[in-house]
C-alpha cells in the first residue's frame, strides 16, 4: 500500500464507524476540493452510495460556479441533498469584525440545521494542515450543547479507538480527511479522476487555492491551470493554504475563536 | 485500492514522529528550530512569532509555531497535541508535538500512539525527570518501538561531554529496563541550533548523527502481512442484493475462496468475493486494506466477530491479564465495571483482580486498591460473554483494547494470557457480586448483572413460518453474546407442564395461557423469554401480554412471523399441511380453522421475503435496541 492507498484506507474506516455507531449523520459539502474528496470515499465506503445527507451551508453568497457544480452533482452522485439556508448577517454578533460575522453565519446555520434534524454526527472535511488550531482536533471531537467546542479539554483518542459514545443533546464532528494534506488531496483528486469545481485553476494568472463565500475569499497569483502544474506548485510554495480566506488574519487568535465557537 | 505507481511522488514515505518529554525540557522549541533551521516555515509565519513576542515583551519563542492556542501561548505551555509537516532530504515527516505536562497525559498519548517513532527530548541540565520515564514507559505501551533520546540545551552545560555521558547513562539504564534500546541520543541545542540540522562545533567529541540524520535513520514501519488473518467485523451492509461484511484487514491476507472462521460464533465460511465499488473485485487484500467481502453462503454475522482463517484462529476467553494505563478521573478498582473496546468489539467487563501498581519511577510493583490518574497496573478482566483477541506480544492490534467510563475512554490496556488465572481466582470472582442475601433481589438487580432487561418474545405465525426456525437461531445467536435467553415451544412444553392438554379449542387456549404466565415467570427471572406458537387467536395473545405486563408494563413484545399461506404449504416441515387436506387434522390454522393477524405487533418478520440470516438479524437488532441496558 502506498501513502495515498493507507490514507484512504482509514478515511473509509473512519466513515464506516461513524456509519455503525452513530445515528443520525450527514455530511457538510461546502463543494470545496476537500467535500468532494470525501464523498467520494464514502461512495467507497458504501459501495456505490452516500447513505446519508449532505448539506450545503448556504450563505447565499457563494461563487456563481459553486452552485453550478451543485447542480450537476447532486443529480450525477445522486445526494440526498439539503440546502441550509445561512441566517443573516444581521444575525450575528456585533462585536464581532466584518469578517468573523460572515464566518458566523455559517457556525449559525450549521446550529439550526443540526437542531432541525437532530443530528447526531456530522462530517466534515477539514484537515490537520490547513491551520494550527485545526491541528489540534481529533477525527472524532465531541461538541456541547450549543455546540462550541472545548478544546482545552478534548477526549484522548488512540489505537483508532473513537468516541462514538456521548451524552444527549450533544453531537459528535467527525473528520475523515484530518491527516490528509492538501497535496495528498490533489494527488487523490488526480488519480481517481474526482471532479472538482473549475475555480481551482489558474485563469488569467489567478486562482482559488480555497474556496470561501465572495466577500471574504480572494484568488491567489498563480498561473496552475491543471491538477499537475497545481501540485508542482504546492511543492514549492511557502504561502499557507488559507491565506486568501480573511476572516482568519483579523487578530492572534481570530481562527480559533471562531472555532471554539463551533465554526468548521 | 488502485495501482498507482505511476505517479513518481508516491515513492517518498510519510513518516510519524512524536516528541516527548518532562514540561520545560524544550519539545515545542526543539520542533520550532527545526522546521525554521530546514526551511520549513511558511512566508510570514516568523514575521508572526516575532510580533507576537514583541507584543508580550519576550524573547523569541519558537514553541509559538506549535502552540496555537492562546492559552497555550499566555501560559507557554503546551496543552494538547499539534501536527506539523515538514520534508527531510529523504521523508515527509509529520512531527507530532506532544504535551510534556502531566495534566495533560491523556493528549500525549493521543499524539504518541500513531506515531512510527519517538524523540524523547531530555534537559542537559536537569536530566531524567518523573514525565521522562513515564513517556518512555508509555512509548512502549503504547507500541512505538523506535526511540531516540534528545539531549537539549547543552548551552547551559557548556557541551560537557562529562555530563552528556551522565544522562546518556542514567537514560539508558532505564530504558533497557523497560527493552526499549535507543536508536540514537543526539545532544543539541534547539535554542542554538547544535546538531539540528548540522553539526556543532561546541560539541566536537560527539560523532553521531545530527537529529536531521537520525530522523532519516529510523527503520520504515512495514505492515503486518505475513501475521495470522485477524479481519474484525466492522458493518454488514445489505444495500443491494449483496451482503457485504465490512471491516479492515489488521494482519495477515485474505483471498477469494479462502475458508474462514468467525470467532466467538465459530461459524465457518467461503469467502466468495472481496468486492470493491466501481471496480472490478479484489484478488487479494493485505493488512491495512477498508475491505468488503461476501461469502458463498448466507450467514448472520455482527459487527465485534473476528475473521480469521480456520486453521489460526485468535485466542478465546472470558477472562485475560491486561497492563494497564489510566486516564480516568474516578480510580478504578475491583468490582467496577466498564466498557471495552477492543477491535470493533463492544463488551462489558468487570475488574476481577488489581495485581500490581507500576510506578514508573523506580520500576517498582507495590500492591493497592487503587489505579489513579496518570498510573500504570496490571489488572485482570472479565466479561459476561465470550471475547475473541491476541496476546498483545503475538499480534499488537488485537491484543489492545480501550476501556470506557460514562461516555469516555479512561484507559488503555495491553492483553497478556500470562499466568492465566486459576480457579481460585475465578472463584473469588464470584464472591465479589455484591448481593446481599438479606436482601430480596430486585429486578433491578437481575438487570445490572445481566446488562439487559427481561421480557418475553412471543412469536406467533401460521404453521411453517418459520417460529421455531427464528427462534432457535436467536437463542443460539443471543446466548453467545451472553444474553439470558430461553425458547419455549410445543416440544419442550407438551413434554411435562402441558401434557394433559390435548388439542381441543379448550385446551389449546388453556396451553397458550400456561405458556403465556411461564414466559412471564422467565422474563421476572430477567430472561428474554422466547415463545413459538401459531397463537392464532388474538385474545389469547392479549391474555399472554397482560400476564407478562403484570411484571413490567413493556416487557412484551409481539412478533408475527409472516409467510404467504402457499409459502408455509410449500416449506410444510412437519407434512401437517398435506394431513389437514386430506382431512386427517380438523381445526388446523390457515386451513380449516381461522389466523388472526396482529393488528398492532411490536416486530413483523418477513420470512417470504427475506432469507433466515436476514430474519435472524432484524430480530437480534431489535432486541439489541429494546433490550440492552448500558
Amino acid at each position: 500500500m502506498n501513502h495515498l492507498d493507507q490514507l484512504e484506507a482509514q478515511s473509509i474506516y473512519i466513515l464506516r464507524e461513524a456509519y455503525n455507531r452513530i445515528k443520525p449523520l450527514s455530511m457538510l459539502w461546502s463543494l470545496g476540493k476537500d467535500s468532494n474528496v470525501m464523498i467520494w470515499l464514502a461512495r467507497k465506503a458504501f459501495y456505490g452510495r452516500v447513505p446519508f445527507p449532505v448539506i450545503l451551508l448556504d450563505t447565499g453568497n457563494e461563487l456563481d460556479e459553486v452552485y453550478e457544480f451543485r447542480d450537476r452533482y447532486v443529480k450525477e452522485w445522486d445526494l440526498n441533498y439539503i440546502n441550509a439556508e445561512c441566517p443573516p448577517y444581521e444575525e450575528t454578533d456585533p462585536d464581532l469584525t466584518y469578517n468573523a460575522r460572515s464566518a458566523a453565519r455559517k457556525t449559525l446555520g450549521l446550529k439550526r440545521v443540526i437542531e432541525e434534524h437532530d443530528f447526531r454526527g456530522i462530517f466534515l472535511g477539514i484537515r490537520r494542515d490547513e491551520q494550527a488550531v485545526r491541528s489540534k482536533e481529533r477525527v472524532f471531537s465531541p461538541r456541547g450543547e450549543s455546540g462550541e467546542w472545548d478544546y482545552k479539554d478534548q477526549p484522548p483518542e488512540f489505537w483508532e479507538q473513537y468516541k462514538t459514545e456521548f451524552p444527549p443533546g450533544t453531537h459528535v464532528r467527525i473528520h475523515p480527511l484530518l491527516a490528509w494534506t492538501e497535496v495528498d488531496i490533489w494527488r487523490y483528486i488526480q488519480r481517481e479522476n474526482i471532479p472538482v469545481v473549475p475555480l481551482y485553476f489558474a485563469r488569467n494568472g489567478m486562482r482559488y487555492r480555497s474556496l470561501g463565500e465572495k466577500d471574504i475569499t480572494r484568488p491567489i497569483e498563480s498561473n496552475a491551470s491543471t491538477i499537475e502544474e497545481i501540485i508542482e506548485e504546492l511543492q514549492t510554495t511557502r504561502t499557507p493554504e488559507r491565506a486568501g480566506r480573511t476572516m482568519d488574519h483579523d487578530s492572534e487568535d481570530a481562527f480559533e475563536r471562531l472555532r471554539a465557537a463551533g465554526y468548521m | 485500492m488502485q495501482d498507482s505507481s505511476s505517479s513518481l511522488d508516491m515513492l517518498r514515505e510519510t513518516f510519524k514522529i512524536v516528541v516527548v518529554g518532562h514540561v520545560d525540557h524544550g519539545k515545542s522549541t526543539l520542533i520550532g528550530r527545526l522546521l525554521y533551521d530546514t526551511d520549513s516555515l511558511p512566508t510570514g509565519k516568523f514575521e508572526e512569532l516575532k510580533a507576537i513576542c514583541d507584543r508580550r515583551g519576550m524573547a523569541l519563542e519558537w514553541s509559538f509555531v506549535l502552540d496555537a492556542f492562546q492559552a497555550e501561548r499566555d501560559q507557554a505551555v503546551t496543552i494538547d497535541t499539534t501536527q506539523i509537516w515538514f520534508k527531510t532530504p529523504k521523508r515527509d515527516v509529520v512531527i507530532i508535538d506532544a504535551p510534556g505536562h502531566r495534566e495533560f497525559l491523556k493528549n500525549m498519548v493521543s499524539g504518541a500512539a500513531s506515531a512510527d517513532a519517538a524523540l524523547l527530548v531530555v534537559d542537559a541540565e536537569e536530566g531524567v525527570r518523573e514525565q521522562t520515564r513515564r513517556h518512555g514507559y508509555l512509548l512502549h505501551l503504547l507500541g512505538v518501538k523506535q526511540v531516540a533520546v534528545v539531549i537539549n540545551k547543552m548551552d547551559l552545560v557548556d557541551h560537557s561531554e562529562a555530563r552528556y555521558g551522565e544522562i546518556v547513562r542514567d537514560v539508558t539504564a532505564y530504558l533497557h529496563s523497560i527493552g526499549v534500546e535507543p536508536s540514537f541520543i543526539v545532544p543539541i541545542s534547539a535554542r542554538e541550533g547544535d546538531n539540528i540540522a548540522k553539526k556543532s562545533t561546541s560539541s566536537p567529541w560527539y560523532k553521531g548523527p545530527t537529529l536531521l540524520e537520525a530522523l532519516d535513520r529510523f527503520h520504515s514501519v512495514t505492515v503486518p502481512s505475513e501475521q495470522a488473518l485477524r479481519l474484525p467485523v466492522q458493518d454488514v451492509y445489505h444495500f443491494d442484493q449483496r451482503r457485504i461484511i465490512a471491516g479492515r484487514v489488521e494482519a495477515g491476507v485474505i483471498r477469494p475462496g479462502d475458508e474462514i472462521l468467525f470467532s466467538p460464533s465459530n461459524k465457518t465460511a467461503r469467502v466468495k468475493s472481496l468486492d470493491v465499488w466501481d471496480a472490478p473485485p479484489l484478488l487479494e487484500a493485505h493488512a491495512g486494506q477498508s475491505i468488503g467481502l461476501t461469502l458463498e453462503e448466507q450467514l448472520f454475522v455482527e459487527r465485534g466477530e473476528v475473521i480469521s482463517h480456520v486453521e489460526d484462529p485468535p485466542v478465546l476467553s472470558t477472562v485475560f491479564r491486561a497492563r494497564l494505563f489510566w486516564l480516568g478521573h474516578k480510580p478504578l478498582e475491583v468490582g467496577k465495571r466498564y466498557t471495552l473496546k477492543l477491535a470493533t468489539k463492544t463488551a462489558t467487563v468487570t475488574v476481577v483482580g488489581l495485581e500490581t501498581l507500576i510506578d514508573t519511577d523506580t520500576l517498582a510493583h507495590r500492591p493497592g486498591t487503587k489505579l489513579e490518574r496518570n498510573m500504570i497496573g496490571e489488572v485482570v478482566l472479565r466479561a459476561r460473554e465470550v471475547l475473541a483477541f491476541d496476546e498483545h506480544v503475538e499480534l499488537d492490534k488485537m491484543g489492545r483494547f480501550v476501556l470506557l467510563e460514562d461516555y469516555d475512554v479512561v484507559g488503555g490496556g495491553l492483553i497478556s494470557m500470562e499466568g492465566y488465572p486459576d480457579q481460585r481466582q475465578s472463584l473469588t470472582v464470584k464472591s465479589t457480586n455484591v448481593y446481599s442475601v438479606e436482601h430480596t433481589i430486585t429486578r433491578e438487580n437481575r438487570v445490572v448483572r445481566n446488562g439487559h432487561k427481561g421480557g418475553v418474545l412471543w412469536f406467533t405465525g401460521l404453521s411453517g413460518a418459520g417460529k421455531s426456525t427464528l427462534a432457535m437461531e436467536v437463542e443460539k445467536h443471543l446466548f453467545q453474546k451472553g444474553l439470558q435467553v430461553y425458547v419455549l415451544d410445543g416440544d419442550n412444553v407438551r413434554a411435562g407442564l402441558n401434557a394433559n392438554l390435548g388439542f381441543s379449542p379448550e385446551e389449546r387456549t388453556e396451553n397458550i395461557r400456561r405458556v403465556g404466565e411461564v414466559a412471564a415467570l422467565f422474563a421476572d427471572a430477567g430472561f428474554i423469554c422466547i415463545t413459538a406458537f401459531i397463537s392464532p387467536y388474538q385474545a389469547d395473545r392479549d391474555r399472554a401480554r397482560s400476564a407478562a405486563s403484570r411484571i413490567d408494563s413493556e416487557a412484551f413484545h409481539e412478533i408475527h412471523v409472516s409467510a404467504d399461506l402457499n409459502t408455509c404449504e410449500r416449506r410444510d416441515p412437519k407434512g401437517l399441511y398435506k394431513k389437514a387436506r386430506a382431512g386427517e387434522i380438523l381445526d388446523f390454522t390457515g386451513v380449516s380453522a381461522p389466523y388472526e393477524a396482529p393488528a398492532s405487533a411490536e416486530l413483523v418478520v418477513d420470512t417470504d421475503a427475506k432469507d433466515l440470516a436476514s430474519c435472524v438479524e432484524q430480530v437480534v437488532d431489535y432486541i439489541d435496541r429494546t433490550f440492552r441496558v448500558d
